[in-house]
């Protein structure tokens, strides 16, 4: 980690980093001006660590599952280099108990070192998560070849579209939950000027939130691509939100079809659309756009955060490993009723969600199906588990369809 | 005292577009001033971004003009002079870093305020804010000093006899009949939804160290940790606002005595009076009003007029930014700095007694031209 900081401090333009030490330091640029303090006024108290212990006895999230009393006490004082702490870290899990049902993650990185500063709560935090990986020991394998796809087209009389996406974040600045917005705005600039290179069916034109005309927007909002200011209290309690909607838009290509989101819940979300059923296709051009854009960001002196024990870095804990969702719109009328449903798709390592993404309900019989899982196993591997997986839904509608019985396939081994 | 890091890119780097923006701290902060104030921090580590960001997240509304910052403990004002003071003389009149504020808790100073007609006027009602010295303030206290305060708080509420005798309803552990019955009584108050707040930080934790404490006559009531430290708050139904304003007065001076027995003491100076997270709040804090029933003078095209005449302003009996409902309007003082709580008082009790008589006036059919008051 120190090693990645000082290489970053040597290659970027000047970033200033400041900090204070005791009360009595200066280090280069910042003042305390003693002279400023009112005459008489009380020191700050400092409470111990039992006393700033946060209250999670009403809470269901994996950080109130995991945060001891010792762990909370062994890591408040720490700061990541950016000064980001403990308790910015778990703020949005404190500020949202969750629900008896659903489970939420409870936290956010603010930016890379906090995966390392903070391991003694992150790392069993993603271990409940992630289906037991456990980040102490294993590895993650990353593999963008989308050419070992197989199988990747759907039948179009069930699949209506395709769609894979990711986030990615540029390493040597904050996260969305610590950025300051002059880092915000340099995201915006990395990933704008590396977009800008790119040819042929991935050419294409950004758009600023700030900057949008009205005709813009109507249009964005039409091609369903228009992204807004988050209300999820989840997300706004985490700081993700300031300064909205500074530095903040959406790139897409001319025909539509590859689209990055900047400075949304984490740097760049990366997504890859059709409709139809050629996931095949859908893939090809998420990972060729993938590389294509880290290869523009590389010849500029920067690149993605990544590692080998997580994968891709990413604000939730949740997306780490590869970060991908590929999924599709899928209409299954007679499966869907089936009361065998949930547990075929629990095997399959898939889940559904309405059509209008997370926390919504499905339209009519028509789905969301996408795969479950995003760390410990590659894109490759993730894309091929929801390819056959769909296929194996869409047999088990064509077999319902013709009054065939259908069956529960074994549980997913990788 | 604890590590502090900053990471920042220059000054120039950082400046807020508030190009879209309307509200005080987007019409005085420069980026002169922004590269001169983002070096300093006060001594508890609140920093210029911390102070500014509610006004950037909230651009406001073309007509309604907010303040845009908060205060993170008494020492950003000082700290944070070169913004707050253009502020603070925007937003409470004319009123200059050199002045000096008045304090006056003496009710027998007040003149009248015992008579107000209650076929029309339905409630009285005085409140302020009081802070803590030695903690920080809402958007910046850690859930420790929350906790502190609170403990505190309720120690010195605790200690309080007589009429003033109560009980104090932390927040997180009410029954769910505590609960009904403070929203029965319209004590209760919720997490706040207002962006205007939560962009500040001040709702961090909730409902950790919140609480809503009231004396067993339901006249006298303090919330604890919601915008400030501390809300006080005397009312009663009826038109007897020299008894409500009595109640408030005793009250404050025995709380205020009590944290002096403590070794602490509200957060009070000279030229700005009592210290609140607010600056639209500093000086008295003071918000004295009346649900009064003024069907035909709120319709009269001389009401607007009449109010900025008397410094009142007109708010609906939901409180702020809610509408009035047939006819019946909450009237308060529009001012909080640079005039002392007596003072205030006293122009709405006078003002009330006004609006009173022109109300009774129009129901008769008759002028109200010779009553219009003189400017205050």
């Amino acid at each position: 980690m120190a090693n990645n900081f000082g290489r970053i401090l040597s290659s970027k333009r000047n970033v200033g980093i400041l900090s204070l030490i005791g009360a009595g330091s200066l280090t280069a640029g910042f003042l305390l001006n003693r002279e400023h303090v009112t005459a008489g006024a009380q020191a700050r108290r400092v409470y111990p660590a039992s006393a700033e212990y946060p209250d999670l006895r009403k809470h269901n999230n994996c950080m109130a599952s995991h945060l001891t009393p010792a762990i909370y006490a062994k890591l408040v004082d720490k700061a990541t280099p950016n000064g980001y702490s403990l308790d910015q870290a778990i703020q949005t899990g404190v500020d949202n108990p969750g629900h008896p049902f659903i489970k939420t993650v409870g936290m956010v990185a603010g930016d890379e070192e906090s995966y390392e500063v903070f391991a003694d709560l992150l790392d069993p935090v993603i271990k409940e998560r992630h289906n037991g990986y456990d980040p102490q020991i294993m590895t993650h394998p990353t593999d963008l070849d989308s050419s070992k796809l197989t199988s990747g087209n759907f039948d179009e009389r069930y699949v209506l579209s395709s769609r894979v996406r990711t986030g990615r974040s540029i390493r040597g600045l904050s996260l969305p939950p610590a950025c300051t917005r002059a880092e915000r705005r340099e995201v915006e600039r990395v990933v704008v000027d590396a977009l800008a290179g790119l040819k042929g069916d991935l050419a294409g034109t950004y758009y600023s939130l700030t900057h949008m005309t009205d005709q813009e927007q109507q249009q964005l909002i039409d091609d369903h691509f228009l992204f807004d200011k988050p209300v999820s209290p989840l997300l706004t309690c985490s700081g993700m939100a300031r300064d909205w909607p500074d530095a903040r838009g959406i790139w897409h290509n001319n025909t539509k079809t590859f689209l990055i989101w900047i400075n949304e819940e984490d740097h760049t979300r990366v997504i890859s659309m059709e409709k139809g059923g050629n996931m095949k296709r859908v893939f090809d051009r998420f990972c060729t756009g993938l590389k294509e854009v880290e290869r523009l960001i590389q010849e500029k002196g920067w690149e993605f955060m990544w590692n080998e024990r997580l994968g891709y870095i990413l604000t939730c804990p949740s997306n780490l490993g590869t970060g991908l969702r590929a999924g599709v719109h899928v209409n299954l009328p007679k499966l869907s009723k089936d009361p065998r449903f949930t547990k075929i798709l629990d095997n399959l390592r898939l889940q559904k969600r309405g059509t209008g993404g997370v926390d919504t309900a499905a339209v009519g019989s028509t789905f969301d199906i996408s795969n479950l899982d995003r760390l410990g196993q590659s894109e490759v591997q993730l894309v091929q588990t929801v390819v056959d997986g769909v296929n194996y839904l869409i047999d088990c509608e064509k077999k319902l369809e013709k009054g065939q019985d259908i069956k529960i396939p074994p549980p997913f081994k990788k | 005292m604890a590590k502090l890091t900053i990471k920042r890119l220059s000054p120039e780097e950082e400046f807020p577009d508030l190009s879209q923006h309307n509200n005080h701290m987007a019409k005085v902060l420069t980026q002169d001033m922004y590269t001169k104030l983002r070096d300093r921090a006060t001594p508890n580590g609140f920093t210029i971004d911390g102070v500014i960001q509610t006004g950037i997240d909230n651009p406001g509304h073309p007509f309604i003009m907010t303040v845009g910052c908060v205060a993170g403990d008494e020492e950003t004002y000082e700290v944070f002079k070169e913004l707050l003071d253009p502020i603070i003389e925007d937003r409470h009149g004319g009123y200059k870093p050199t002045d000096k504020h008045k304090t006056d808790l003496n009710p027998d100073n007040l003149k009248g305020g015992d008579d107000l007609d209650p076929n029309y006027v339905i409630s009285s009602r005085v409140r302020t804010g009081r802070s803590i010295r030695g903690f920080c303030l809402p958007p910046h206290c850690s859930r420790g000093e929350r906790r502190g305060v609170e403990k505190m708080s309720v120690e010195a509420l605790d200690s309080l006899s007589g009429d003033l005798k109560g009980k104090y309803y932390a927040l997180k552990n009410m029954t769910d009949a505590e609960q009904q019955q403070l929203i029965d009584d319209h004590f209760l108050f919720d997490k706040p939804v207002s962006p205007l707040l939560l962009a500040s930080g001040m709702a961090r934790d909730w409902p950790d160290g919140r609480g809503i404490w009231h004396n067993d006559t339901k006249t006298f009531l303090v919330w604890v940790n919601e915008e400030d430290h501390l809300r006080v708050i005397s009312m009663q139904k009826g038109g007897n606002m020299k008894e409500v304003f009595n109640r408030f007065c005793t009250g404050l001076t025995k709380i205020e005595t009590l944290f002096k027995d403590k070794g602490t003491s509200f957060m009070w100076n000279e030229h700005l009076g009592y210290v609140l997270t607010c600056p639209s709040n500093l000086g008295t804090g003071l918000r004295a009003g009346v649900h009064v029933k003024i069907p035909n003078m709120s319709k009269h095209d001389k009401f607007e007029e009449v109010l900025k005449r008397l410094r009142l302003q007109k708010r609906g009996t939901g409180g702020v930014d809610t509408a009035a409902v047939g006819g019946t309007f909450d009237i308060s003082n529009a001012d909080r700095l640079g005039f002392s709580e007596v003072e205030l008082v006293q122009m709405v009790v006078d003002g009330v007694k006004l609006l009173v008589e022109m109300e009774k006036k129009l129901e008769k059919g008759q002028s109200i031209d010779d009553l219009m008051p003189a400017q205050k």
